[in-house]
């Protein structure tokens, strides 16, 4: 098949996004090439699909099309590292694993512990992935300072800087953050870091209800510890374990885990310097289905108990997991579920979410499954994204469908 | 019946007479915000109370064309709240109901006229406050720190006001009420509210707030510093970052800034520094004692030749009472004086004083510096008479160069004042001008009118194209020939 112009080879068999096939790929080596790239694609009307690592492809709904997947696995590297002012400028495609492991000599870090750690920086941005650790540094929103995007017309535009102070101009990294490739490529990203932690401590404890445990967050929540996270996990045999965890000075994390050992109930509390095996790892697996679920931090015992009186009523081995510190967890259901009966527990969960002022938002789900369901439930402020995408991308070229509303 | 005419007899039948101003002398008292060298008189004041109010406002002045301004207290230092003196100002200070302290979600509910520091009174009885800490705090809203995104001296440690504002309702520039975030985080779909915190009013209104609360520290603990120069106070900085330290803020004031302070408010900082050096640390007492040795060592190590420890909140505050008068308190050494708010990257901060200080010798201008060490915000005081033939305007080349000198390290035109007025001008030498053209396709979504609050922020506007709703074609002034796309 010949190519419509420059910088694109033909798809092969493996260049499926969400089981929708592409004509075309291309990986271009700098901003200017991905520039030219998109410029192309737009003077060809061609679809375009961003990909990174390929680890999240499966999230979200699959395009309506796909021409082009423009991937950026030549688009890689750490192009600067200042220590001393804590920043670095990262370009795209570099997986956050390969990040991690150059800041790590300087003894710092960009904290996203987010659970796919093979997945690029520029997929991470995209979908606002984030893990316990949000609790204390927050998420890419918090973290990303800088951020280089090549319009889908091809435009190159820049906005933040490598500061951390900065309120010149608009945040637009903020608005790239979680778009999920709705507006265009990002091809480099400038972080905040922070220093590694001299020591990090797991204090955990097991409660056999929903109520105990919820009491149990609340309390250190309510305590002067500074957590780094707490986290919850809540297993299909109706086990509850809350697990928190402290970093600082030896000499500080040392009395910090005598308090919380106390705040979780006497001599229960295991501590450890090593994370439970569950640690920042969604609770499904390929395949399975996964929903993202919000609320104010004081409910979070109200999804704890949906998820359990769901788990009853309709059959299921629903697991859920995720940072009770902040009001961030994360369900499954097998992949293997009928589709009326996931869109029955997820009706139960969105109202439970509701209710805690939050939102259910269903991650992945096997394409039978995915088809019933409405993945993103109520959306506030759905007009004026629509015209947001409308100014970036009029033709909607850039990941259509993926996104809310059919964005 | 003139446009203005009409439009605030429409206002009159909906917010009644006292809540509408018109009266020239009256209108005077809005004139300028915290950067009172610029003046406008603005053709009306409105003074809605609840978000319905405001948006019916936003919706007439929509109808008859007229741009609005929004203004919470006044105080922002780049004439963002400037009047436009064929617009309406829409003051938000009599919104000022804290609607809910919810400790247990670590929320706040609060409407925009809300003063900053009465949030963290209103929660510290709960064990909680509110993190941002402009140095107005005491008299500025939240609205108004939603719009320039505001900073203070704790955001070091804790971040902007954009990373504690969880949820706004906003009146868009249409004139509609929306929701964007909330009480719970991550909300589906674009992060809209990232993009509306620090948009100095260009996308909208908020009418509610619902910002983070966060947890009081168990120990606080101080040191005020004296070193002989900048780069003494500078490595001390380098040194307590460098050792994976983060402290809740580190402060530096240069010695004409305390020569400043002193003649204001006798904070009594140590005789003879070239700098001084605030640093506190906050959190667990444990780890706040264990880091607190190092810092003080840090700071002795680097010529450090008196270091005070504050031994109780009254001490604690006299240290904090120099630095955060330090902007008026120049008033005291010199008639007239610009503020700036460059940010570099912190190492380069002995590198850029010393600039700063060729650049002010060159022109016989005085500039004082205060600034956040730890972030590399820097606060130089550009010090004139305006009595003076000429001082002005060397002050502003100062000023400018200042700017251009920020820039040039990879740095940024404004750290926490925001843009506004003052600074559109400088955002051509910070970015290109696809990049703004990026930022106003934001601008274009939410007011492709160009009503709210124009001429702020960028140098330049946007023609939008289209309102939406619209089918594509040339914006109507491009086919009448009276303006081009650019």
């Amino acid at each position: 098949m010949s190519v419509p112009f420059d910088g694109l080879v033909p798809a092969t068999d493996s260049d499926v996004i969400a089981g929708v096939p592409a004509r075309f790929v291309a990986a271009p080596t700098s901003t200017e090439e991905a520039s030219a790239i998109v410029r192309g694609a737009a003077e060809h009307g061609l679809t375009t699909v961003v990909r990174g690592a390929g680890t999240k492809q499966d999230w979200a709904a699959p395009p309506r099309t796909l021409d082009l997947i423009i991937d950026t696995g030549r688009l890689t590297g750490v192009l600067e590292h200042a220590a001393g002012d804590l920043i670095t400028v990262v370009r795209a495609g570099t997986p956050l694993s390969e990040l991690a492991d150059k800041l790590a000599p300087a003894g710092q870090q960009l904290a996203i512990d987010a659970p796919i750690q093979t997945s690029t920086v520029g997929g991470t941005v995209a979908v606002n992935m984030s893990g316990p650790r949000r609790m204390l540094y927050g998420t890419v929103r918090d973290l990303l300072i800088g951020v280089t995007v090549v319009r889908p017309d091809g435009v190159v535009a820049r906005a933040g800087g490598k500061v951390v102070k900065n309120v010149a101009g608009y945040d637009l990294g903020k608005l790239i953050t979680g778009s999920y490739g709705t507006l265009g490529l990002v091809t480099e990203c400038v972080f905040r870091l922070h220093p590694l932690p001299a020591i990090s401590a797991y204090v955990s404890r097991r409660f056999t209800s929903v109520g105990e445990a919820g009491h149990a967050v609340a309390a250190v929540l309510g305590a002067q510890v500074v957590p780094t996270a707490i986290e919850v996990d809540a297993g299909p045999d109706g086990v509850v374990e809350v697990c928190v965890l402290l970093e600082g000075v030896p000499e500080g994390v040392e009395a910090r885990v005598a308090t919380v050992r106390t705040l979780l109930g006497g001599d229960h509390p295991t501590g450890s310097d090593t994370a439970p095996t569950w640690w920042s790892a969604y609770p499904w697996a390929a395949g399975d289905v996964g929903i993202k679920l919000t609320a104010a931090l004081s409910t979070v015992p109200l999804l704890l108990a949906a998820g359990q009186a769901a788990r009853e009523r309709h059959g299921v081995p629903l697991a859920l997991r995720g940072s009770a510190g902040t009001g961030v967890l994360y369900a499954s259901l097998p992949g293997t579920t009928e589709p009326a009966t996931v869109a029955a527990v997820l009706d139960d969960l969105r109202a439970a979410a509701t209710n805690a002022s939050g939102h259910a938002v269903v991650v992945t789900a096997p394409s039978p499954v995915r088809d019933r369901l409405d993945l993103w439930g109520p959306v506030a402020g759905l007009d004026l994204m629509r015209r947001v995408k409308q100014q970036f991308d009029p033709d909607a070229r850039f990941a259509p469908g993926r996104f809310v509303g059919g964005i | 019946m003139t446009t203005i005419d009409a439009l605030a007899a429409t206002l009159r039948t909906v917010l009644g007479d006292e809540r509408v101003i018109s009266d020239r002398q009256e209108l005077r008292t809005y004139e300028c915000d915290g950067l009172a060298h610029y003046k406008v008189i603005p053709a009306l004041v409105v003074f809605p109370h609840t978000a319905a109010e405001c948006a019916t406002a936003v919706k007439a002045c929509v109808e008859a064309g007229v741009p609005f301004v929004a203004r919470g207290s006044g105080t922002g230092l780049s004439g963002g709240a400037l009047p436009r003196a064929d617009g309406v100002l829409i003051v938000t200070s009599q919104m000022r109901q804290i609607v809910e302290i919810a400790p247990q979600d670590e929320r706040a509910v609060v409407q925009p006229g809300v003063i900053n520091l009465h949030v963290t009174r209103a929660a510290s009885p709960r064990g909680y406050y509110y993190a941002p800490d402009p140095s107005s705090q005491q008299i500025c809203s939240i609205g108004g720190n939603v719009a320039e995104n505001s900073g203070g001296a704790h955001c070091l440690k804790y971040g902007f006001t954009t990373n504690h504002v969880t949820g706004v309702e906003i009146v868009t520039p249409d004139g509609d009420l929306v929701h964007l975030g909330g009480r719970a985080p991550d909300a589906p779909g674009y992060d809209l509210l990232g993009a509306f915190v620090g948009s100095e009013g260009t996308l909208g209104i908020a009418t509610e707030v619902t910002v983070r609360l966060v947890r009081l520290p168990e120990s606080v603990r101080t040191l005020l510093a004296a070193f002989p120069s900048t780069d003494a106070a500078g490595a001390a900085t380098s040194a307590i970052i460098g050792a994976g330290v983060v402290p809740a803020a580190i402060e530096m004031m240069d010695a004409l800034a305390i020569e400043a302070a002193e003649a204001a408010v006798h904070c009594d900082y140590p005789q003879g520094a070239g700098a001084v050096l605030i640093v506190e640390l906050d959190g667990p007492a444990a780890e706040v004692e264990a880091q607190f040795v190092h810092v003080e060592r840090f700071c002795r190590d680097n010529g450090a030749f008196e270091i005070r420890i504050a031994a109780d909140d009254a001490e604690r505050a006299l240290f904090w009472k120099g630095r955060k008068s330090a902007f008026a308190a120049v008033g005291r050494i010199s008639p007239d004086y610009i503020v700036q708010d460059g940010v570099i990257p912190r190492t380069a901060l002995p590198e850029v004083l010393h600039r700063i200080g060729e650049i002010a010798a060159e022109r016989g201008v005085r500039v004082a510096n205060v600034f956040h060490a730890g972030d590399g915000n820097l606060h130089p005081l550009v010090l004139f008479d305006d009595s003076v033939d000429g001082e002005a305007e060397r002050a502003e080349e100062v000023s400018g160069a200042i700017l251009d000198l920020c820039i040039s390290h990879g740095g940024s035109i404004t750290g926490e004042h925001g843009v506004g007025m003052d600074k559109a001008k400088y955002m051509p030498r910070m970015y290109s001008d696809d990049d703004l053209d990026t930022m106003q396709l934001v601008r274009c979504a939410f007011d492709p009118r160009g009503l709210s609050n124009p001429g702020k922020v960028f140098p330049t506007p946007r023609l939008c194209g289209e309102v939406p709703g619209r089918h594509k074609g040339a914006h109507p002034l491009q086919e009448a020939g009276l303006a081009e796309v650019f």
